[in-house]
């Protein structure tokens, strides 16, 4: 039985642990606000940039002269993985979710005898993968300096990832981020950028007339538009990804809270049962002290 | 009947113009500047450093970008940027910057000739600008 006195701290310390929550809670659900809007914003460009490049690869013709960053090598022997976490913890499963949903995928590759490469975007990701896939671990990028997700960051790890493909160090490649349903609910996503994964290339829009005039040829602008693509894609992806963080965050906050509330309700009860019980404890004994008298 | 047509200017991180009052606009394309009206045939093309210039029923505006993609179909107009500054804000030490770095890049000997072209072209727009 803890005496009151060790009660009492431990009251006060889990009410500032809950004052702690509740604030990163709403500090959370403002940025949750501005992060939202943002993916909001940005969904045009990436939409956009969609509808050019399925409008181009229909009408091109020659499918073995396309670009390779189309098509792909032909191959599929060496994976690229691109795991786009957090800087920080304290957000509930955002971070767990999405090494979760890579390492899945990680041991598919490695049991098919391929080889894997992985690229880290986000300190919590490469924390938790460096334990086990150490030696798979080409890049660990981070952007904990830039306060906003902007572009040049993303372009910044597209131009890493061309990079790469230009020297053929890779020939499939796909990203894991959380994608944002809403506050309580993210969706871990993979999603293959090279080469282009036309899912839904099969719709039957073939009535709208496609015929475009092309200045240069088609060639020449899938070739400079498709790494565009994969910087937007990326960008699009750590936007989803910063509106999921902080909706993350906020819901575990908020259970946080909450939490620490119904505790400190059970050890306010207990404190008052103790406290009374000594109370009771001190009567039973004045009332037999003077009854004996 | 009018002969008015929709444009939208987009960059990843916002819709940055959207009217649906332009009767011309002149992009500055890889292969020259293209005018484009109402009706015309869709194309897509991208572009090289250059001005926008959007001539809408009330007034003129003019916008700097570096590079990007146009779309035109169903009288709209898409243009996608990365990099694009209102002309009325631009800001003096962001240009004279630029026009360091991209002078900076002219002087390294490893580039083509396609990238110096578009360097130099940059670099002579960027001037332009700043003399304004």
């Amino acid at each position: 039985m803890p005496s009151l006195d060790d009660l009492r701290k431990r009251i006060t310390s889990v009410k500032s642990t809950q004052k702690i929550t509740k604030a990163m809670k709403m500090v959370a659900a403002a940025k949750l606000r501005k992060a939202q809007e943002n993916a909001e914003k940005g969904r045009p460009y990436s939409e956009k940039m969609n509808n050019v490049i399925l409008n181009l690869s229909k009408s091109i013709t020659d499918k073995e002269n396309a670009p390779k960053l189309l098509v792909g090598t032909g191959e599929e022997k060496v994976h690229l993985c691109i795991v786009l976490t957090a800087d920080r913890g304290l957000c509930g499963g955002f971070n767990t979710n999405i090494i979760k949903k890579a390492k899945s995928y990680f041991e598919k590759i490695i049991s098919e005898n391929k080889t894997l490469k992985i690229i880290t975007v986000g300190s919590k990701g490469y924390d938790q993968l460096k334990r086990q896939y150490k030696s798979y671990i080409v890049e660990n990028i981070s952007f904990k300096e830039s306060k906003n997700i902007n572009y040049f960051d993303a372009d910044k790890v597209g131009k890493i990832i061309i990079e790469k493909f230009e020297k053929n160090e890779f020939d499939v490649c796909a990203i894991f981020y959380n994608k944002f349903k809403n506050v309580i609910t993210q969706i871990p996503q993979e999603q293959q950028i090279v080469p282009l994964n036309e899912n839904k290339d099969d719709k039957d829009d073939s009535g709208n007339d496609n015929d475009y005039e092309f200045e240069p040829d088609e060639d020449e602008i899938l070739s400079n538009l498709l790494p565009k693509n994969i910087s937007t894609q990326i960008f699009k992806a750590m936007l989803e990804n910063s509106a999921s963080e902080q909706g993350s965050r906020m819901t575990a906050m908020d259970n946080a809270t909450r939490n620490a509330g119904e505790l400190v309700d059970r050890l306010t009860i207990e404190y008052n049962r103790s406290r009374q019980a000594a109370i009771t404890k001190e009567l039973i004994e004045i009332i037999s002290g003077a009854e004996s008298l | 009947m009018s002969n008015l047509f929709n444009i939208d200017i987009v960059n990843p991180e916002q819709s940055f113009i959207s009217k649906d009052n332009v009767f011309e606009v002149v992009i500055p394309a890889v292969e020259g500047e293209i005018g484009i009206l109402k009706d015309h045939i869709p194309i897509i093309s991208f572009l090289k450093p250059g001005i926008i210039r959007v001539f809408s029923e009330s007034e003129e505006q003019s916008f700097y970008v570096e590079d990007g993609i146009v779309e035109f179909k169903d009288n709209t107009l898409s243009v996608l940027t990365s990099s694009i500054f209102d002309l009325k804000d631009a800001d003096k030490n962001f240009v004279s910057e630029s026009i360091r770095s991209a002078e900076a890049e002219l002087s390294k000997d490893n580039i083509d000739d396609q990238k110096r072209f578009l360097l130099n072209h940059k670099v002579e727009v960027l001037k332009s600008i700043s003399i304004n």
